[in-house]
């Protein structure tokens, strides 16, 4: 079996991002980049079941500009078999992101397909699911924990009561959350090794998908500020402001 | 023009979070949106359906019961709201676990880029979403013939639970996958309010050194009606469990009061809790990045404040 396992090139979460002053979006001159956090632990997931004897191969896709060959790198580095890039210069909205994974699904017919449950700057939460509708495969979304036997797979799912399990024919869609696994590091000697290992460049074109723009981001802005309030002495003068004050205890 | 608002429920009670979102309906028929349906797919549900048809505004209730619905699996749901998708122009849910499962899905299907975790309506067609964990707002037009749209449970004050008698008319569609399976669900018991709908939030952070420790917050919860909450640090340290997790990564609250207690105030919590009313933060370090949001700041070690607290509130 082989298992796919979508990566995003994200600002790096340990970046504090500046809204730039003329609304058109976030100023990323200069920020550090990085794998978003949850595709990280997509790819340890898939190396983990690969580890396990499970899965013979570990492929990492990407979709964007030239530089994601970095992302891709990082995956490769950590110990996934080879890379898929596809090449764009527009930034794509989750949906044509999922035709176009449908597209190298096709080609590379995965018994797993891993997404992470969100990206750290669009905060969309929607590819996963979207390629799942688009291929009509099941998914186990904001997993916790998977265990795979033969042609089913159990997973445990975070939900906002608790936590929900459920089973899932393979082939299937998985989406990370945090408590999945923590991602390894990657090693000097597999940093080497990773810039041997093959990345196949193509585009949505050749592979027959056409984007098409579905919105327009208007204005980006910083959120309303939120000024410091007053310090208290203690705790008898808190619950009188909290009383008297803000009036929201009795 | 009309709206479809998909429940969120558990068989039994109609969400809060439901009503936020139909909330949000108003305002978009307030611009013109139209009438607003709501969905109540599920199994046995009447009793939520029949919640549906009290709240004001709504005109009309759908009622899918079937036994392919009972839990909400995403497969199942999905079809049965695209099926349904072809007399509306809007198609609205809560941004819960459960509306975040399927909504991508029905958007998929019926090729619309789906506008997530929105906070605001601007017109039939531009929305205002937060994105980079908050730190910035979006302002975002679809073009899309139909605007698919999950609504974040902060966005809006909830309506009225009763006051409207809408119609009822059951759904008979079936919509069955069969590809996956319910097996358990394992739910957090708690006589306390759920954390996304609580008018009080104490929460506790890395500063309470142990999961035991936070028994000091659950007087001064039990003195409030509050509900308890956690910081991802100390849900990370395996103080608590997750479904406690306040912060971009776990949930969205905006209470009344928010108490935090021994929380730095690192941004991917704030991101989960700076639009409540009145922030109150308890620390010891006097420069923790959680003052620079508090109304009220209180630099002392907790475990002396926490049972001053209780005691102070009678």
């Amino acid at each position: 079996m082989k298992i796919l396992v979508a990566v995003k090139r994200v600002v790096d979460p340990n970046v504090n991002v500046v809204v730039k002053n003329d609304g058109t979006g976030i100023d990323l001159t200069n920020a550090k980049m990085a794998v978003n956090p949850f595709c990280e632990i997509g790819i340890e997931e898939a190396l983990r079941i690969r580890d396990a004897g499970l899965a013979d191969e570990v492929v990492a896709v990407a979709v964007g500009i030239e530089k994601c060959q970095e992302q891709i790198r990082v995956c490769l580095a950590l110990g996934a078999d080879r890379g898929i890039h596809v090449v764009t210069e527009e930034e794509l909205e989750p949906l044509n992101i999922a035709k176009i994974l449908k597209a190298v699904y096709e080609k590379e017919e995965p018994g797993i397909m891993i997404f992470g449950k969100q990206s750290i700057d669009g905060d969309n939460g929607q590819t996963g699911q979207m390629f799942a509708q688009l291929t009509n495969l099941p998914q186990a979304t904001f997993a916790s924990e998977l265990t795979i036997d033969g042609d089913q797979a159990t997973v445990i799912r975070e939900v906002d009561g608790g936590l929900q399990t459920i089973k899932v024919s393979m082939p299937m869609v998985l989406t990370t959350d945090l408590r999945l696994n923590t991602p390894r590091f990657a090693s000097l000697p597999n940093i080497m090794k990773a810039k041997r290992k093959p990345i196949d460049q193509t585009t949505p074109e050749e592979l027959g998908v056409t984007v098409r723009s579905h919105t327009e981001t208007l204005d980006v802005s910083p959120p309303p500020g939120r000024q410091a309030g007053v310090r208290v002495g203690n705790v008898d003068e808190l619950v009188e402001k909290l009383r008297n004050e803000a009036k929201v205890i009795a | 023009m009309s709206i479809l608002v998909v429940a969120d429920h558990d068989n039994t009670e109609l969400k809060q979070a439901s009503r936020v979102v139909i909330a949000a309906a108003q305002a978009l028929s307030e611009h013109g949106g139209g009438d607003i349906d709501v969905l109540v797919a599920g199994s046995d549900c009447e009793a939520v359906a029949n919640a549906a048809s009290q709240v004001p505004g709504v005109s009309r209730v759908l009622h899918a019961d079937n036994a392919a619905y009972q839990s909400a699996l995403p497969e199942n749901i999905s079809h049965l709201v695209a099926a349904l998708a072809d007399g509306y122009d809007f198609i609205l849910t809560g941004h819960t676990t459960t509306g975040k499962n399927f909504l991508p899905r029905v958007a998929a299907a019926l090729d619309v880029q789906m506008i997530s975790d929105i906070i605001g309506v601007d017109s039939l067609d531009t929305f205002k979403r937060p994105i980079y964990a908050g730190n910035a707002i979006a302002t975002v037009k679809s073009s899309d013939p139909k605007k698919v749209i999950s609504v974040r449970g902060t966005a809006y004050d909830a309506v009225a639970a009763e006051g409207g008698s809408a119609s009822i008319e059951s759904v008979d569609a079936i919509h069955d996958a069969g590809v996956s399976e319910f097996i358990s669900e394992e739910l957090a018991k708690s006589e306390r309010p759920e954390l996304t709908a609580a008018g009080v939030i104490i929460s506790g952070g890395r500063g309470m050194q142990s999961g035991d420790n936070f028994t000091l917050l659950e007087g001064i919860a039990d003195k409030l009606g509050a509900a308890i909450g956690a910081s991802r640090a100390a849900v990370d340290a395996g103080f608590v469990p997750n479904d406690m997790q306040v912060g971009q990564t776990g949930k969205i609250v905006a209470p009344e009061l928010y108490i935090a207690v021994g929380i730095s105030g690192a941004i991917q919590h704030l991101a989960g809790m700076k639009d409540s009313k009145v922030i109150v933060a308890i620390n010891k370090d006097e420069d923790a990045p959680i003052f620079q949001v508090a109304d009220y700041g209180l630099v002392a070690d907790l475990f002396n404040a926490l049972p001053e607290f209780e005691e102070a509130l009678g």
